[in-house]
C-alpha cells in the first residue's frame, strides 16, 4: 500500500448556516493524480483550500505527510497551489513569479536562477524570463503558474480548476501535458474540475462529489463502469436508469424485472440484499438487432421502437423506447456507414448487452443517503 | 426600395466617415476650458512677474528678473515651510490614510459605501468652516485643553513646556503652533488620500494575496512584496492630490498657524490682493509652480512611471 501523502478526517466546513463539506474522510496517495470531481457549489474548491490553508475546517483534522496541519497557515505547508485564473503576480515579470517561493525561503541568487530556467524548461517557456505576466496569453499563463508552484518542490499540489479558462483545443493539448509534468516530478496532485472528460483523461483515482460529501472514490474506469449512485451514473458520462425489481439469484447472476415485464440478468454481486433498484446500462454497450435476430448466447434482451436518430459522423445516437422508459444507445458507424442503412424513426428492434455491462444504482426515492444533508 | 424594408445604406455611414474626429470633438470642451482658464492667465501672470510698476502707474513689462529676486530673497523661509508642512501632511495622511483605505476595501464588505461615504461627508460643509471649526476645538480653552487644564493641572506641569515648539507665553497651546497648523493641513487633505488609495487597493485581486502567501510569504512579507506595489499608483495619486494642494495652501497658516509658520501661500495671497504688488506675486506664483513640476517629475521617477500606469 502506498503511503498517504494527504488525510481528511471527518473535516466539515460551514459558512454561516451552509454547509460546503460535510465530514469527508480521504486519503490520497503519494504520487497519485486526484482528482475532486462535481458540480459548482459541491465543495470541492472549499475542500482544496483548506488543503492549502486558505481555509479553517470547522472541524476535523488534516495531515499532511502524517503532521497535524489542520491550523497551520499557506506559508508554513509544504504545499503549493495552481490558482484558477492562475493569479500571477502582475507587478513582476515572469522570472521573478517563478522565483518568488524560492526567494521567501531564502535561497541563494544563483541557484534561484538555475532552478527558474530549469522549471521554465520543464513548462516548455524558455526564455520568458523578462516578459510581464500582461505580455502572455493565457496557456502561457497557466504554464507560468505551474512552474511557480512546482518549483518549491511541494508535497502536494493543489490545482483548482486550471484549465477552466482555456479553449477547449489548448485544454486538451493541456491535459496531456500536465499528466506529463506530474510523472516526470513524481508530485502528488490534488486536482479540481467540474469537467468529468477531464478528471478521467488525467486521474489516477477521483472523488465525484456532491452537497458536500463525495458519492464515490475509485480510478476512472471502476466510477464509469460500475457506479454506485444515480449521481454518479449521470454526472460521468451519459447512462440509461431503470427501475427494476429483484427477482432472484443464481450462482454470479442474479435477475431483475423491468416495469414492462421482461426480465434482466445482472452480477449477482450488485443486487446483494436489494429489492428494488435502478438498472444501468451505458449507450454504447447496446448493440441494437433486428427484432426476429437470434442476440449472443446470455446477453440481455430487450424489444424496443426507435424514436429519434441523430447522425453524428462518427457514430449514430439513437433513442429507443425499451424496458419502460427511454434508452440512449450509440452505435458506431461501422456495420451501417451510409445513412441510408440506419435504422429509422420507428423501426422495431432488438436491444442486447451483456450481463457484465450492467450496473446497478439505489432506486429514485432513497437517493438521498442518510446523513447527506437536512431532509 | 419598397416600403417597410430597412434602409439600405448608399455610401459609407456617418461613423465611417467622421468617427476618426469624434476623439478631438470629445476633447475639445476640455481643452477650451483649459485654455482659456489656465493657459491665458498663466501667460498673463508670467507677463506680469517679468514687469515693474504698480496698480495706480500701471504695469510694464521690463523684462527684469526683479520680481524673482525679491521672491527667493526675502520669502526662502516661507517657501521652506511649504515643503516642510506640505510634505509632512502628506507623509501623515499617508500614514493615516493606508491602513482607513485597506481596511475599507478588503474588510469594509457591505459597509464600503457607507465607509467611503464618511470619508467624504466633511465636504458637505464648508473647507472654511471647518478649519474654523477647529480654532474653537485647539483653543486654549477649547473642548480639548480646558479640560486638562482646569480639572488636571496637566498643562502647567514645566516638562511640557520645555521643547515643544508650542508654548505662547509660557502656557502649553496648541492653536498657533505648528502642530495645529500640521492637524489642519492633515485633516483637510485625509479624503484625498484615502480614496485614490481606496481605488488602488479595491483592484487588488484578492487572490493574489493568498498565492503570495501560498509561495512562503508570511502576512507581512506578502504585504510589502504584493499589496504595498499593486498599491503604488494610489500612493502616487494621493500624495500628489494631498502635497500639491497643501504647498500652496493659506487657509490653514492663517486661522491654525503663527507668523513664523506662514506658508507661501500666505505670502502670495498677501501680494496679490493685499499689496497688490503683482509681478513678486506672480513671481512666487510661477516658482511654486515649477517647484511642484520638479518635485513630481522627481517623485515620479523614484517610484517608477511604469508601475504607475499599470
Amino acid at each position: 500500500m502506498p503511503e498517504v501523502d494527504v488525510r481528511l478526517v471527518e473535516v466539515v466546513k460551514k459558512f454561516g448556516e451552509a454547509v460546503a463539506v460535510d465530514h469527508i474522510n480521504l486519503e490520497v496517495r503519494d504520487g497519485e493524480f486526484f482528482s475532486l470531481l462535481g458540480p459548482s457549489g459541491c465543495g470541492k474548491t472549499t475542500t482544496l483550500r483548506m488543503i492549502g490553508g486558505f481555509e479553517q475546517p470547522t472541524s476535523g483534522l488534516i495531515e499532511l505527510n502524517g503532521e497535524d496541519v489542520t491550523w497551520l497557515p499557506p506559508f508554513r505547508r509544504n504545499v503549493n497551489t495552481v490558482f484558477q485564473n492562475y493569479a500571477l503576480f502582475p507587478h513582476l515579470t515572469i522570472f521573478e513569479n517563478v522565483a518568488f517561493g524560492l526567494r521567501r525561503k531564502g535561497v541563494k541568487g544563483s541557484e534561484v536562477k538555475s532552478r527558474v530556467s530549469e522549471m521554465l524548461d520543464l513548462v516548455e517557456l524558455p526564455g520568458f524570463e523578462a516578459r510581464k505576466p500582461t505580455q502572455i496569453s493565457g496557456g502561457q499563463a497557466q504554464r507560468v503558474a505551474l512552474a511557480r508552484a512546482l518549483i518549491n518542490r511541494p508535497a502536494v499540489l493543489l490545482l483548482d480548476e486550471p484549465l477552466g479558462a482555456l479553449d477547449l483545443k489548448l485544454r486538451k493539448q493541456m491535459q496531456v501535458e500536465l499528466k506529463r509534468i506530474q510523472q516526470e516530478v513524481g508530485i502528488t496532485f490534488i486536482y479540481v474540475t467540474h469537467d468529468q472528460e477531464e478528471a478521467m483523461t488525467m486521474s489516477d483515482r477521483i472523488a465525484v462529489m456532491n452537497k458536500g460529501r463525495y458519492e464515490q472514490l475509485g480510478d476512472p474506469e471502476m466510477l464509469y463502469e460500475r457506479p454506485t449512485t444515480r449521481f454518479v451514473a449521470s454526472f460521468l458520462g451519459v447512462s440509461n436508469l431503470l427501475p427494476a425489481t429483484v427477482v432472484g439469484r443464481d450462482g454470479t447472476h442474479g435477475s431483475v424485472s423491468l416495469a414492462d415485464g421482461s426480465t434482466i440478468r445482472v452480477p449477482a454481486a450488485l443486487i446483494d440484499g436489494a429489492t428494488r433498484v435502478d438498472l444501468g446500462i451505458r449507450p454504447e454497450k447496446i448493440r441494437l438487432h433486428e427484432s426476429d435476430a437470434v442476440p449472443p448466447a446470455g446477453h440481455n434482451r430487450l424489444a424496443g421502437i426507435v424514436r429519434d436518430a441523430s447522425y453524428l459522423g462518427v457514430s449514430t445516437q439513437y433513442q429507443v423506447e425499451a424496458g419502460g422508459g427511454m434508452l440512449t444507445v450509440y452505435e458506431q458507424n461501422v456495420e451501417r456507414a451510409s445513412r441510408a442503412e440506419l435504422w429509422a424513426r420507428g423501426d422495431a428492434v432488438q436491444l442486447t448487452w451483456s450481463p457484465d455491462h450492467t450496473f446497478v444504482v439505489p432506486p429514485d426515492d432513497s437517493v438521498d443517503q442518510p446523513g447527506a444533508g437536512a431532509p | 426600395m419598397t416600403a417597410g424594408s430597412a434602409r439600405t445604406p448608399r455610401g459609407p455611414t456617418f461613423r465611417a466617415r467622421f468617427g476618426h474626429a469624434v476623439p478631438y470633438l470629445l476633447l475639445a470642451p476640455g481643452l477650451f476650458w483649459l485654455v482659456v482658464f489656465y493657459v491665458i492667465p498663466a501667460v498673463q501672470m508670467f507677463t506680469y512677474s517679468i514687469s515693474t510698476g504698480s496698480l495706480e502707474t500701471g504695469f510694464e513689462m521690463s523684462l527684469t528678473g526683479d520680481a524673482y529676486a525679491t521672491a527667493i530673497d526675502r520669502f526662502g523661509k516661507q517657501f521652506m515651510n511649504s515643503i516642510l508642512f506640505g510634505g509632512a501632511a502628506t507623509l501623515l495622511t499617508l500614514a493615516i490614510g493606508f491602513p482607513v483605505a485597506y481596511t475599507i476595501a478588503f474588510r469594509g464588505g457591505r459597509y464600503k459605501n457607507l465607509i467611503l461615504f464618511l470619508v467624504i461627508a466633511p465636504f458637505f460643509t464648508s473647507f472654511l468652516i471647518r478649519t474654523i471649526s477647529w480654532k474653537i476645538l485647539l483653543g486654549d480653552e477649547g473642548p480639548l485643553l480646558a479640560p486638562l487644564r482646569h480639572g488636571l493641572g496637566f498643562l502647567d506641569n514645566d516638562w511640557l513646556l520645555i521643547g515643544h515648539g508650542a508654548v505662547i507665553d509660557g502656557r502649553f497651546s496648541l492653536l498657533n503652533t505648528p502642530i495645529s497648523q500640521l492637524a489642519g493641513l492633515t485633516y483637510n487633505f485625509l479624503p484625498f488620500m484615502i480614496l485614490p488609495l481606496y481605488v488602488a487597493l479595491e483592484k487588488i485581486d484578492p487572490r493574489l494575496i493568498e498565492a503570495a502567501e501560498d509561495l512562503f510569504a508570511n502576512r507581512a512579507a506578502a504585504f510589502r512584496r504584493v499589496t504595498l506595489p499593486l498599491a503604488l499608483p494610489g500612493v502616487f495619486a494621493g500624495s500628489l492630490l494631498t502635497f500639491i494642494p497643501a504647498m500652496g495652501d493659506y487657509i490653514n497658516a492663517e486661522l491654525l498657524g503663527n507668523p513664523g509658520t506662514r506658508m507661501i501661500g500666505n505670502v502670495i495671497q498677501n501680494r496679490l490682493l493685499v499689496q497688490n504688488d503683482y509681478p513678486v506675486g506672480s513671481a512666487l506664483s510661477f516658482m511654486l509652480m515649477a517647484g511642484i513640476l520638479v518635485a513630481v517629475a522627481v517623485y515620479a521617477r523614484a517610484l517608477g512611471t511604469e508601475q504607475l500606469t499599470g
